[in-house]
């Protein structure tokens, strides 16, 4: 809470140019790993439950379900496990790194505070590129269920896209971005504060690094819930 | 003369473990004070308590006329604008080049123009001897390099205390007395009062103007060079001669 506290005092001296740099370090890296994960989930999406909706004549509402399942829960909670494991990884084992080398007193010592510096641009840069990801990722698993429907299965094109339309809202969409973007906040507030704390040099490094990911995805997943039943209610 | 560092009664413990008890030394302005002590007698911890990195558990820690130790870190970034810190292990930002690593400082602090960021790495850089090397990785550097760019970098701002923590520790001679004629230099040339931890007494000798020895968490001696050789405290003779006696107990476990 402290770190949460201090970054956010420190948010007025925020640096654009760290934060860009920021930005285009962790979140546009990231966006391989998660097309990859994503166009895969929505094929294997529609090729289970497409046999279940064709036995109870509502295939046609396959789109729709693909498309609902993304943007509410799928997109913003897998992209989130994918940017704990990359992105909070690599965040406390930098900061970790800085850490055990006195870099971080090195900071303090040329009067710079170092939740300004290290902290601060992370944790704009994770709130504001997770829901630049998580677009991408639903729009992927979208065109990754797409494709299965309408190749493996008898549901037409127009049928996925107009189910799309009628089964989904704004609401869908956005609820899952504000979702990821406390996601965001997450492994970024995780992987610094672990960061901060590594100790007893690279195997220190090593646990803070695992114990960050551990965490991350833990409170995620916690977080999620509570943000599903908030805004879906 | 106003001591430009002093501690007064400076108690300092981690946990249980007590570092330091009822310390109090005065640095001059423009002087070299040299610390010198074994292993684990708490040189480090003093050199980081003088700049804020720690708090003492008790006493008072006076930079400038200013009483420290209770500073916020934002009161505390104003006092350590005018003072700069050379790491044992150089603690360079290792994402960075040298260049950037000794612009850090000015480019935190002031808006000066790069143009004029460039001369002063290239000045800072051509005084510890790495002209041209601004480009350079910290990866691509050797020990002495290393130390050599923390140096530039604490001096990069203009500072008027500089702190250097075991210097030459893990350096040739050669490499050594380079490092020691680096010291003495910041301050006839710019001026810079030097507190310095270090081991090695020829170090000490060939650059101090007072030496501070501490022995088990206090310091028990300070003089001049001259009265340090003199010194009649056979823990002084002890480990400035390097002589095994029984005054400093050799240990061998960590818990004897």
């Amino acid at each position: 809470m402290q770190l949460i506290f201090q970054t956010l005092l420190q948010l007025r001296r925020m640096n654009i140019r760290h934060v860009i740099y920021q930005m285009a370090h962790l979140g546009v890296d990231t966006m391989p790993i998660v097309f990859m994960m994503i166009v895969f989930t929505g094929m294997v999406m529609v090729w289970q439950a497409t046999p279940a909706l064709t036995r109870a004549g509502a295939q046609s509402t396959t789109g729709g379900l693909v498309a609902l399942a993304m943007f509410r829960e799928l997109g913003p909670v897998l992209s989130a496990v994918v940017l704990a494991g990359r992105v909070g990884a690599a965040i406390t084992a930098e900061i970790g790194s800085m850490k055990v080398t006195e870099q971080i007193d090195a900071l303090r010592v040329m009067a710079t505070n170092p939740i300004g510096y290290l902290v601060v641009p992370r944790f704009v840069a994770c709130i504001l590129m997770t829901p630049m990801v998580v677009t991408f990722a639903n729009l992927m698993g979208i065109a990754g269920g797409f494709l299965v429907a309408t190749t493996y299965t008898n549901v037409g094109p127009y049928t996925f896209v107009h189910s799309i339309e009628t089964f989904t809202e704004l609401s869908d969409f956005t609820g899952g971005l504000v979702k990821s973007m406390f996601f965001g906040g997450i492994v970024a507030i995780v992987g610094c504060l672990k960061g901060m704390g590594a100790k007893d040099g690279a195997g220190g490094v090593g646990n803070a690094t695992t114990s960050s990911v551990v965490t991350s995805i833990v409170w995620i997943f916690v977080v999620n819930y509570f943000l599903s039943t908030w805004l879906f209610r | 003369m106003e001591p430009l560092i002093e501690l007064k009664n400076v108690d300092m413990s981690f946990k249980d473990h007590r570092i330091l008890n009822n310390v109090s030394l005065q640095i001059q302005p423009g002087e070299i004070m040299v610390i010198i002590g074994p292993s684990g007698a708490g040189k480090s911890t003093l050199l980081r308590l003088m700049i804020g990195l720690l708090r003492p558990t008790a006493g008072e820690i006076w930079v400038e006329g200013q009483e420290i130790s209770h500073l916020n870190e934002e009161e505390l970034n104003k006092i350590r604008r005018n003072m700069g810190m050379v790491f044992q292990y150089s603690a360079l930002f290792d994402s960075m080049t040298v260049g950037d690593n000794v612009a850090f400082g000015i480019r935190q602090h002031t808006d000066m123009p790069e143009d004029q960021i460039s001369r002063v790495i290239r000045r800072s850089l051509r005084m510890v001897g790495l002209m041209g090397k601004e480009s350079l990785m910290p990866s691509e550097l050797s020990g002495g390099m290393k130390k050599r760019v923390g140096l530039a970098r604490a001096i990069a701002i203009n500072p008027k205390i500089v702190l250097y923590d075991e210097p030459t520790a893990g350096l040739d001679p050669v490499m050594s007395s380079t490092i020691n004629r680096l010291i003495m230099s910041t301050r006839r040339i710019l001026g810079m009062t030097a507190v310095v931890v270090t081991h090695d007494m020829d170090s000490a000798f060939a650059i101090a103007d007072r030496i501070a020895m501490m022995y088990d968490e206090k310091i028990i001696e300070v003089g001049t060079p001259d009265e340090f050789r003199e010194s009649s405290n056979p823990l002084v003779q002890q480990f400035i001669y390097g002589v095994k006696n029984h005054c400093i107990p050799v240990r061998r476990r960590a818990s004897e």
